[in-house]
This record gives structure tokens, sequence and C-alpha cells, in this order.
């Protein structure tokens, strides 16, 4: 089984774009969205939910204010400031728990001598598998201002490689998170191989060079395509030459084409709505990813 | 005044809208800073090409168990929630990328043979661009937390009237830390399927944190309407709409700041700072009560 985890240094570079039509274009793979944070593929790959799930992740505190005999000892030993001091309608002074700030260690909970705050596993999200017109997708959603999505991905990716296993499967797309934190570091750990989706501008010069230290880090072999290339020639060649020094693949070029939004105000990959401009760039890129992946 | 942007995922025009925003502001006179809180990628000094006066680097604290006193009960091991702390039969085992430093080992070890050490996780560099104050951090590659490099920045940014702050992308811990307490947030948004989705994230996000929103929308004529009907229906105000122009994305590409290469939109930026103002003013009538109990 393979896994091709497509990321970006930052969001919006159209890797949910390209990483929807490689969906397409294999037809008999699994697509994993591994971006909780800003998950898309379902919005264009119009998913049939099949099987769902809750999503926990770390702990909550929660002081039972009628138990709380305002010591104090909770909010001495937090370390993240979580612990508030109220006063009640009768001036007598009680504590409470922030959950946006709680980290869950416990702490608080093992030496309130009142026994008063409750430590609860944290619901976070809901994770899905589902039929779509190119196979299964597995994809996630993370409740507002949840934390750990590290976890989240970790738990897509071990879904789509179950699915994946009892479908007889042989590839898994992914679509990894943006950044170098925890959900990107998820999503590429054990992958065969990664696309880094990058633009030619300077930020995305610079976005690259800490992506592609991220893969080198995690041993993953790393190919490079630049999108919207034709936005500055110059500074795509320079981004290839940098590549191709640091040792990864320059995989292709797509351009920069208003029909790539237009099909997704269609609900449509980009190769699905045309077999021109970015359709066809993005066409040759699934070509020499598939080379790669078969070599 | 704290003004984040921000946005439910990256490459919607944040950094764009924050320098320029920056640049604007210190042109009309305001003291102005701004603010690079995306620590796993900050882009805002490409443009804005800062004269940086100070490192330093953030650090947290870390376990660190004194071998010679332990006497391997695993006590500390059991404590730790977070499991960056297994106990191997014998001797407990750190895994600092993990922890939290929430002490609670240091704590429950009966032989006091757990010290804490200072780790670095990344840097924050502060300076100035012209009247533009500047401060951005960084997080260490290989590192899987940035909300306290956020944090950091934060707290090492110029004290001046407005801060203005580049919010990390997405909705999670990271873009919490970096909207927490601010007078306003805006959301920076595309008016298509992807844009909308993202929009609705982040604005759950922001309700839940209480903070007072409102929105741009970048590239405004590419997609359909969605994002207007759906900002109309949840009485969010649409500060400014920026139109697609190649040229916009061409400044972009070679690092050069919107309001120089694009005749029209420094006055554009402008009434939105304006505008801006204008909600801060009424904004924190109603944003400072829903803080209270927060
Ligand atoms: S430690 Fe327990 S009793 Fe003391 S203030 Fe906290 S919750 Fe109340
Ligand atoms: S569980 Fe930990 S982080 Fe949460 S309130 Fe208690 S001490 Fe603070
Ligand atoms: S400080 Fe907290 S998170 Fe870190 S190892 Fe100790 S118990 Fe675990
Ligand atoms: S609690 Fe202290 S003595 Fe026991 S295993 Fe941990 S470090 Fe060693």
């Amino acid at each position: 089984m393979k896994e091709l985890v497509i990321i970006s240094g930052k969001g919006g570079t159209g890797k949910t774009s390209i990483a929807a039509s490689f969906a397409v274009l294999a037809g008999n793979a699994v697509t994993a969205d591994c971006d909780v944070d800003a998950a898309d593929l379902h919005l264009v790959l119009a998913p049939q939910v099949q099987q769902r799930g809750g999503f926990r992740s770390g702990h909550e505190a929660r002081i039972r204010t009628e138990d709380c005999g305002g010591c104090g000892v909770c909010a001495r030993l937090c370390r993240f400031g979580a612990v508030g001091q109220q006063q009640g309608p009768d001036g007598a002074v009680t504590y409470a728990i922030d959950p946006l700030a709680c980290e869950g260690c416990g702490l608080c909970a093992r030496y309130c001598p009142q026994q008063a705050i409750d430590l609860k596993e944290r619901d976070c999200g809901e994770w899905f598998v589902s039929e779509t017109r190119c196979g299964p997708l597995v994809h996630a959603s993370l409740d507002a201002a949840a934390e750990n999505s590290g976890k989240l991905v970790s738990l897509v990716r071990d879904k789509a490689r179950t699915v994946a296993k009892e479908g007889g499967r042989e590839l898994i797309i992914v679509d990894g998170a943006p950044g170098i934190g925890c959900p990107v570091i998820a999503s590429l750990t054990g992958a065969t191989a990664v696309l880094i989706v990058t633009e030619p501008t300077v930020s995305g010069a610079h976005d690259l060079e800490r992506v592609a230290a991220v893969a080198r880090h995690f041993a993953v072999p790393a190919w490079v395509c630049v999108n919207k290339w034709d936005l500055n020639p110059g500074m795509t060649e320079q981004i290839e030459a940098t590549v191709r020094r640091q040792g990864m693949q320059v995989a292709g070029r797509v351009r920069y084409d208003r029909d790539v939004t237009a099909a997704q105000v269609a609900a449509r990959t980009i190769v699905e709505f045309t077999v021109n401009g970015a359709g066809g760039d993005v066409r040759a890129l699934w070509l020499e990813m598939g080379r790669c992946l078969t070599v | 005044m704290r003004i984040a942007i921000a946005s439910g995922k990256g490459g919607t025009g944040k950094t764009t809208l924050a320098t320029n925003l920056a640049v604007v502001a210190a042109e009309l006179g305001r003291q102005v800073a701004y603010v690079d809180c995306d620590v796993e990628e900050p882009n805002g000094h490409l443009f804005l090409h800062p004269t940086i006066a100070r490192h330093a680097p953030v650090q947290v604290v870390t376990p660190q168990v004194l071998e010679d006193v332990c006497d391997g009960c695993g006590q500390c091991a059991r404590v730790c929630l977070f499991s960056a702390l297994v106990w191997l039969g014998q001797k407990p085992l750190v895994f600092p990328e993990l922890c939290h430093g929430c002490a609670a080992c240091v704590l429950a070890c009966p032989k006091h043979a757990i010290v804490e050490r200072p780790r670095e996780v990344g840097v924050v560099e502060t300076g100035s661009s012209g009247a533009v104050g500047f401060a951005q951090g960084r997080l260490t590659i290989g590192e899987a937390k940035s909300p306290p490099v956020v944090r950091a920045v934060r707290s090492a940014a110029p004290r001046v009237d407005w801060q203005i702050i580049d919010a990390p992308p997405g909705t999670s811990c990271p873009v919490v830390a970096a909207v927490r307490h601010c007078d306003l947030v805006i959301l920076v948004t595309e008016p298509t399927p992807f844009g909308l989705h993202d929009l609705r994230l982040a604005v759950a996000t922001m309700r839940r944190l209480g903070v007072p929103i409102a929105v741009v929308i970048n590239r405004a004529d590419v997609g359909d309407d969605r994002v207007d009907r759906y900002c109309a229906e949840e009485a969010i105000p649409v500060l400014l709409r920026i139109p697609d122009d190649r040229r916009v994305a061409e400044a972009y590409s070679r690092g050069e700041l919107m309001v120089t290469a694009v005749p029209g939109m420094r006055a554009a930026l402008r009434g939105l700072w304006e505008r801006i103002e204008e909600q801060v003013a009424n904004g924190t009538v109603a944003g400072g009560s829903q803080h209270a109990n927060v």
C-alpha cells in the first residue's frame, strides 16, 4: 500500500484542488482529508457518509462549585492560568476553570482538598468514512476552537489505511495539513512520498524551505509542484533550482487559471471541469507522480 | 487596540492585508505595530523588510529525571496525562515534544528526582520597519507546539496604540492563542465554496472566544455571492471587498506591498482603516461585556 501526501507551506496554494483531482484521476484510491482545520475536500467530492464517530482527545477539568471550599489550591497549581476567581452574589469567593485555557493536565483535580474537580475526556470533533464518485473518502470535522488536531489527523490516516486494506486498494491520497506544526507532522510521518505544492512568491519560496526541512526531518522523499507558475516565471525557475539542489524532485507546473475557481463553484475538480489550461497541467502532474510512485 | 487578521485557511491574503494595513495606518499618523503570530510560516517580514533590534529565544520548561536520585517507582509516568513521560520498567523517559510543562510529574515524584530545565522551542524577533513597529515569532522545525511561541510574540510586541496581529490560519490552538482578547478580528475570505466553508468555521471559533468580528472579502469578483449572503444573514459587517487583480498577485509574488504596486489600493485601505476604527469604537461596548466571564 502506498501513501501519497500532498502538503504546502501555507494554505490556499491549490493543494486541495490538486488532491481532489488526483482522487478522481486515480479512480480506485482511498482519499483522506487530513487538513482537518480547513477540511474542504468534501465540498468537491460530495461524500455519502457511511460510518461516523466521535473524536475525543485529552481532558478538561471542571469545578463543582457547590463542593468547592474556595482554598485556591487549584489556581496556584495551574500552569496555564486556566483557573479564575469569581465572587458569588453572597460575596463568597469561588473558582471556575476556563475550558479554552485548560490543557487537561489533571493537576488541580489531583490536589483539590475537597475533591471538587472533575476531569473528563474532551469531545473534539467527528470523523467520517464516506463513499464518493471516486472511491472512499475519510474525513473529519474539528469542533470550533478544539485542540489536538494532530491526533485527529493520525486517526483519519489510520482509518484510511484500514479502509484501503479492507477494500484491497493500493493507494491512499492524503490532503495534508499546511504549516510545519503538529498536524503536518502527523500527516507526514511514515508516508511513501510527499508532493509539496508551492507558489512562485517570495513567501512561497520561503515556506517551501521550511516544509522541505520537515520532510527531510521525517525522511519522506519529496516532489515539488509550482502552482500559478506563470505569475512569476523567474521565481518559478529559482524555486525549481532550489528544489533540485536540495535533493528533491520537480513534479511539474500548474498555470494561473480562473477555471480553478469556476470548477470549485461548480463543485467539480479542475480535471473534470476542463482538459485545457490548469486541467491539463494537473493531469500531466498526476502522470508524473504516478510514475514516481510505481518506481 | 489589538486588531487580528485571521482566516479559516491560509492563502486568502491575510498577510497582504495585515502588512499593508499597518503601513497605511502609520501613514495616517497612527502609532502601529505589525505582529506576526503565524509562527509556523512567518512571512510579513518579506514585505516589510524590518530592521531587527532584538532576538530572544522562546523557552518552555521540560522535566529532567536525575538518574542517581530516581528509584524507579514509576509514579511520575502514572500522573502524566500526555504520555510525555513513560516508565520503561526501570527508569522513566521524557519525550520533550509531547510535554505540556504542567509539572504534575515534578510534584508527584516522592524522591524529588525531577527538575525542570528550560528548552528552546522558537525565537521572537522585534524591531521596526520605518514608522511601523515589528515583532515576529518562529517555531523551531520539528517542534509541534506553537502556542507558547505565539504567546511570546504577543508579549514581546511593541506596546503601541494599535497592534495588527497576523494570526495563523485555521481554527485550532495557535489561532486561539493569537486572537484571544483582541478588540476586533478581521476574517479574510474568498467568495468561493471553500472560502465560505472555512469562514463558517472561523466565525464559530471567534464567537466561542467572544471576540468581535468583521469580514474582508478578497478576490471579491471571482466566485459567487454566497459569502455576502452568509455575512448578511449572520449580521457580520463586510468592511472591504478587494477585486481580483493579477497585479496584486504579481506584486505579492515579488514581495512588494500592494499599496505601492497597485494604484487605488492605498485609498481603499485607508477607507478600511477608518471603518476599523469605527468598528472598534462601537464594538468595545458589545465586546467588553462578552469578555467578562472568560
Ligand atoms: S482546590 Fe478545590 S476546593 Fe480549592 S479552590 Fe480549587 S476547586 Fe475549590
Ligand atoms: S486540568 Fe491542568 S490545565 Fe486544566 S485547570 Fe486543572 S491544572 Fe489547569
Ligand atoms: S510536565 Fe506534565 S506533561 Fe511534562 S512530562 Fe511532566 S507530567 Fe508530563
Ligand atoms: S516518580 Fe521520581 S523516583 Fe519515581 S520513577 Fe519518577 S522520577 Fe523516578
